[in-house]
């Protein structure tokens, strides 16, 4: 294991990752997209608008339930997934427009090695932004039930801890593929901007209009395919087809870079 | 263990048709200076990304401190390098870049500062990066080359930026860890920079390799010639006939009479031109720099 996987290669990246900048602001924008799906969940109950994305309404009944204390953070994964993207995304093709890369490379020359610290690090540091995603969410939750007129007696049972388990673990496995996803195209288009552009672009646009014009792709698009990882399922899309198909999206893709990355001469 | 720091033997990259570097041979010894010098885009820093193991050759082998560059795993942890110019994270302080590099090549934090001090950043090593001037980027390069404590240094125009004072800290720099026992593998474009702390000479044009050696077999291809001058220009004409008549090849240029042949002649000129009547207001016996024997062995008076 210590050939594939060198501690050293880890702690360093968390030393750019812990950077004020990068950590106090994706942290921030982590807990207010979290804090800002959860507040609207409770404020709303009682708009005929609705109260969930896309004007969906979460009833008073369905947030009563064991499940309900984590309606909110698993509604805000795919927000967290596309702050997950970027930062993997830029964290890797900054080094390409840094030129930063060839001296990583010359004080770790196994460039697998390389890549996997740099993605475990990465990957511990989405953990990190869902823990605090949760807190948020769920003291919000707390917090705003009273005013929703919702009882929260069901949240604090044993069943509820094992919802809690339950979604913290889908959200984070959505969350780091979102994040996954950002790696590739960092290491596939070697610009921030562009992996940045390109992975936005294609979730938050792309396939939203793919699947207006034809639902049935939704079953298909790899960002609804990670958003439902987070929810545990729908009705269109179960949770086993949801996990199979972005797995097989991330190993191809994975493998493609990987190779890449390992063959592709540093020149700049 | 070979006593060799660097050998490579018809070291080729080629782009397309294109040969960045074509069937380099050349060798560093343990514990020297070597200079690696070319114009620009002549594939000194294409050469040395190969040493380093950032792009693969197209043929051709090469060792570094006796292991093939195939495995630079083998070898990098005692080298350390400088490539193309400085390059880190705009907005780490010069302390945390050079403690992510140090952290991954798992040396330790201990000796950063010291490092800083080395170069001469010392007090600005808690600045961002992207507050430093081109010259402190390029000592920050330097420290995070030194890193490793390295036995081969390898450099790529370090000076590049740095004032007359900074170049001057350069070579003082290079010269000490030869001194401690580092073999400093270092390019520029610039011969003139090189030839004051160079042991060794690498000469590199067009991806060809047309010198490599003792900097000392450079000196003695240097051809020793004698400047002229007089007060009247039609002079020269005479004192080219002298040249001539004495077997001594001369040319006119600016209304300076350049006549190669050794200082010891100027005597024997000063006196035929005196026997003549010429007056001479110049004669300088002069040797060629070596950026100037360079061309004039290469044929390239570019």
């Amino acid at each position: 294991m210590n050939q594939i996987f060198k501690a050293q290669v880890f702690r360093a990246e968390w030393r750019k990752l812990r950077r004020p900048t990068l950590f106090i602001g994706t942290m921030l924008a982590s807990a207010g997209l979290t804090g800002l799906v959860t507040s609207l969940l409770f404020l709303l109950i009682d708009s005929p608008q609705g109260n969930s994305d896309r004007g969906n309404m979460i009833s008073r009944d369905i947030l009563q339930l064991p499940s309900g204390l984590t309606i909110g953070f698993s509604n805000a994964a795919g927000l967290l997934g596309i702050v997950a993207l970027c930062v993997f995304a830029a964290q890797t093709a900054q080094e390409y427009t840094y030129g930063t890369l060839r001296n990583l490379l010359v004080r770790q020359p196994r460039r697998l090695q390389l890549l996997l610290g740099k993605y475990l690090s990465m990957a511990s540091f989405a953990v990190v932004m869902v823990i605090l995603a949760a807190t948020v969410s769920m003291s919000l939750a707390f917090g705003l039930s009273g005013k929703a007129k919702v009882a929260t007696d069901a949240w604090v049972t044993s069943d509820a801890l094992h919802e809690l388990a339950k979604t913290f673990g889908n959200v984070l496995l959505s969350v780091i593929a979102f994040g996954t996803v950002g790696m590739i195209l960092g290491l596939l288009l070697r610009s921030p901007i562009s992996a940045i552009s390109l992975g936005v672009i294609w979730l938050l646009i792309v396939e939203n209009i793919l699947i207006a014009v034809k639902a049935s792709l939704g079953k298909w698009m790899p960002g609804n395919l990670m958003s439902t990882i987070a929810t545990g399922g729908t009705s269109n899309v179960s949770y086993t087809h949801a996990i199979s198909f972005t797995a097989m999206y991330l190993v191809v893709g994975t493998v493609i870079v990987t190779t890449l990355f390992k063959r592709r001469d540093v020149s700049n | 263990m070979s006593n060799l720091a660097v050998a490579v033997q018809d070291l080729s990259k080629k782009y397309g048709d294109t040969f960045a570097v074509s069937h380099a041979n050349f060798e560093v010894p343990m514990g020297t200076v070597c200079g690696f010098v070319g114009p620009n885009g002549s594939g000194k820093t294409t050469t040395i990304r190969m040493l380093l193991g950032l792009i693969s050759p197209t043929g051709g082998t090469g060792e570094i401190l006796g292991h093939s560059i195939k495995h630079p795993e083998r070898y990098l942890a005692s080298v350390g390098a400088m490539i193309e110019g400085p390059a880190f994270y705009p907005a780490l302080t010069g302390r945390e870049n050079l403690n992510v590099l140090a952290t991954l090549g798992g040396y330790g934090t201990d000796h950063v500062q010291s490092l800083l001090e080395r170069v001469g950043l010392g007090d600005r090593g808690n600045s961002k990066y992207k507050t430093y001037s081109l010259g402190m980027k390029q000592r920050l390069g330097i420290a995070a080359a030194l890193l490793p404590n390295p036995k081969l240094l390898i450099l790529d125009e370090p000076t590049n930026g740095l004032d007359p004072e900074g170049i001057q800290e350069v070579r003082d720099l290079l010269k000490s860890l030869a001194q401690e026992g580092t073999t400093v593998f270092v390019s520029s474009h610039l011969l003139s920079e090189l030839e004051l702390i160079s042991q060794h000479l690498v000469m590199l044009r067009k991806g060809k390799v047309l010198f490599a050696g003792k900097i000392e077999d450079l000196f003695l291809a240097q051809q020793p010639f004698i400047l002229v001058k007089t007060p009247n220009e039609i002079d020269l004409v005479k004192i080219q006939e002298i040249a001539t008549s004495a077997g001594h090849k001369s040319t006119i240029r600016s209304g300076v009479a350049h006549i190669e042949g050794p200082a010891e002649w100027a005597a024997e000129l000063n006196k035929s031109a005196f026997a003549a009547g010429i007056t001479l207001s110049q004669l300088s016996p002069m040797l060629p720099s070596l950026e100037e024997t360079f061309f004039e062995m290469t044929g390239d008076s570019e």
